[in-house]
């Protein structure tokens, strides 16, 4: 008898904190699997930071609980699409953070225009993922401004007169970023030629041994990690000597890891570098990430962490729980202290401006260059 | 195109070409004996090179005992993969087309237990972990041609694969009860070979060729994550067909054709190089329509 009475009581308790408490859902659509999963799981680790220093909102005087729900989107373009579905339709959430890559956004982006969810990218930088979309934001910049800052840094820092641009033609940011690279080299009067690969590739010898007959003075590699790593040390290896450089998609400890002593050298631009003072908020990040993790705060998660920091500063200034209205007070967002950089939404728009960060590979680190702030 | 250029090329292609055939071989072996196309083949190749990375940076081995501690492993994980997941269905006497289907299940199964228990993340192996010595990093120079010291080791290590194979399957019992149960399994049974163990044994040798081409791969591309070998064991599958699934010098042929046709589609239509995969499959349809049994296979008789 006693222990049946026990039994009933623990069932009633854990009824309470079940479902006496009100909860949140945010989402996440991240490549945690796949080719590109440090991406996804660099991201992962920003929001479960982000959550855990801020773990409520506080409504009408209330503090409610936001529970963060993750998905693995395998770091593919039809999986993103199926991941913010089942975070919208099965887990109930009232904004999705992610995916982390371009192609994978646009895929997931275009279902949260159409289910009114707001969507806000880490670092998805193709300007097709926000561009007409009122559901759908970033806390990075675009690549039509980091496509400019690239051009500029070959021509004035790196002294490029004519660059190899190695294409994954698999990817929009990669075809994007490369697009507006072009564009903006061209005006200084640079040339280039181009070299194709699909993600995946492992051997690049082909339009490597193609590319260095044309005797290029740097090589772009607007494309991810693991290739730029191989590409690195494959261009190495058939003698290539000069300079080469990328986007943000260099930014992983796999880029240093998988291409050890080959990427020497190797300059991109980036977000986010824990020795760049971008914003107040960049120093406590920094710290709080270091004792969380134990390892230092990288770009993904900190931009993952301003899209948490983002959403719950909207809900908290709509004072609901409607992602409707979530939306508007997020498009309203002004001056918010991100850590990675200031966060202002134009109007009618989900790109924030931005300064972009120069980072270098010296003696396997990923060491500070400089800041370059938008002229706009 | 300068002849230095094509010179290049051509050793770019060798280079990937041989390691192609490398891993064509086991393909083709345990289908040659087993009539079963095994998908997961590609996934073990994987396991392989995780098992020589967790050799060297958990268990601080050399890496010379890293890899045979990871041939050894893989070849008794070939053993085990035999055992729960095909030789069921042999008792069963399930029709062939089961065997194809549990392929398919295995590779998935390996594909997930890799993503669990390894994680997502790629890992690297590159000579700084001591997963391999440096100097097998190096680069020869020839005038103007450049080809890594690798490309050496892997076209030795594919005639010396080879060679072990002819030896064994021509001139060892096991090898000889192994053609026996090519020719027919239930006639084998009945002279007396022990087809399961036989079995067994050409799924290990074929787990063991899959390490070796593992490793070698992991040294020429170092990266590992869970998917690695889906692609070049779809590559080793292709050139397998090609040279007629089956025979073993035609998955070297195969190999060697489809890394040389890679490599020149890129080197003269550049323009191509994103579509880099499809020359593979249009290589495989043409030799599909052409010569269904590859070019060195055997028409065999089927009988209705």
């Amino acid at each position: 008898m006693k222990k049946t009475f026990v039994f009933v009581f623990l069932v009633v308790i854990m009824t309470f904190t079940l479902f006496g408490q009100e909860v949140i859902k945010i989402g996440m659509n991240f490549e945690l699997t796949g080719p590109v999963s440090g991406y996804g799981q660099m991201s992962r680790d920003g929001v479960m930071l982000a959550n855990k220093l801020k773990p409520t909102v506080n409504i009408g005087g209330k503090e409610i609980k936001v529970e963060v729900v993750a998905v693995d989107n395998k770091s593919d373009k039809a999986e993103a699409a199926n991941a913010i579905r089942r975070l919208i339709d099965h887990e109930k959430v009232v904004a999705v953070i992610g995916p982390a890559t371009s192609s994978a956004a646009l895929a997931a982006a275009s279902i949260a225009e159409e289910r009114q969810i707001p969507m806000v990218v880490n670092t998805a930088t193709n300007p097709l993922v926000a561009q007409n979309k009122k559901y759908v934001f970033r806390t990075c910049f675009e690549d039509t401004l980091q496509g400019a800052l690239l051009a500029t840094f070959a021509w004035e820092e790196l002294g490029a007169k004519n660059v190899a641009i190695m294409i994954d033609v698999a990817q929009d940011y990669v075809v994007g970023l490369a697009n507006y690279f072009e564009k903006a080299f061209e005006q200084f009067g640079g040339t280039y030629f181009t070299e194709f690969y699909t993600t995946g590739d492992q051997d690049f010898t082909a339009q490597l041994t193609d590319a260095l007959s044309k005797n290029p003075d740097a090589i772009f590699m607007p494309g991810y990690y693991a290739e730029i790593a191989l590409i690195c040390k494959q261009a190495r290896d058939l003698g290539f000597t000069g300079p080469m450089f990328a986007g943000d998609g260099a930014d992983a400890p796999e880029l240093i890891q998988i291409g050890g002593e080959y990427v020497e050298g190797v300059s991109y631009t980036t977000y986010f570098h824990e020795d760049a003072d971008l914003s107040p908020a960049t120093k406590p990040f920094v710290e709080a990430y270091q004792k969380e993790y134990n390892r230092r705060a990288d770009a993904f998660g900190a931009l993952a962490y301003d899209a948490y920091m983002v959403i719950v500063n909207a809900i908290e200034s709509a004072q609901s729980t409607d992602p409707v209205k979530i939306r508007d007070a997020l498009a309203k967002t002004k001056n918010f202290p991100g850590v990675a950089g200031t966060i202002t939404y134009p109007e009618g728009s989900g790109n924030p401006i931005k300064p972009a960060v120069i980072n270098m590979v010296e003696n396997g680190q990923f060491v500070f260059r400089t800041v370059i702030k938008p002229s706009m | 195109m300068t002849i230095q250029m094509f010179f290049q090329h051509l050793a770019n292609a060798i280079s990937l070409g041989s390691i192609y055939a490398l891993i064509a071989i086991g393909y083709t072996m345990v289908y040659g004996i087993l009539n079963l196309i095994n998908f997961a083949h590609g996934d073990i190749f994987t396991f392989s090179m995780y098992f020589a990375f967790y050799a060297v940076t958990l268990f601080l081995f050399p890496w010379w005992a890293a890899f045979i501690f990871a041939i050894v492993l893989t070849t008794l994980l070939g053993a085990t993969i035999e055992r729960v997941a095909y030789r069921p269905l042999r008792k069963a006497n399930a029709p062939k087309i089961s065997g194809l289907i549990t392929a398919i299940g295995v590779s998935f199964f390996l594909q997930n237990f890799a993503i669990v228990v390894f994680g997502g993340r790629a890992k690297s192996f590159n000579p700084q972990l001591g997963v391999y010595p440096t100097q097998f990093a190096q680069v020869l120079k020839f005038r103007d041609v450049r080809i890594p010291l690798l490309t050496f080791i892997i076209i030795g290590a594919s005639i010396l694969a080879l060679l072990v194979l002819v030896w064994i399957v021509y001139r060892t019992k096991a090898g000889m009860a192994m053609r026996a149960v090519s020719k027919d399994v239930t006639a084998a049974k009945l002279m007396g070979i022990n087809t399961d163990r036989t079995i067994s044994q050409t799924f290990m040798l074929g787990s063991a060729l899959a390490a070796v081409g593992g490793i070698l791969w992991a040294m020429k591309y170092p990266q590992i994550y869970p998917y690695t070998g889906m692609i070049p064991g779809l590559k080793a599958f292709i050139a397998a067909v090609v040279g007629g699934i089956g025979s073993i010098p035609g998955a070297m042929l195969g190999g060697f054709i489809l890394g040389v046709a890679e490599i020149m589609i890129v080197a003269f239509l550049p323009a191509l190089a994103g579509y880099r995969d499809a020359i593979a499959y249009i290589i495989l349809i043409v030799i599909l329509l052409v010569k269904p049994n590859g070019l060195l296979g055997v028409e065999i008789g089927e009988k209705v």
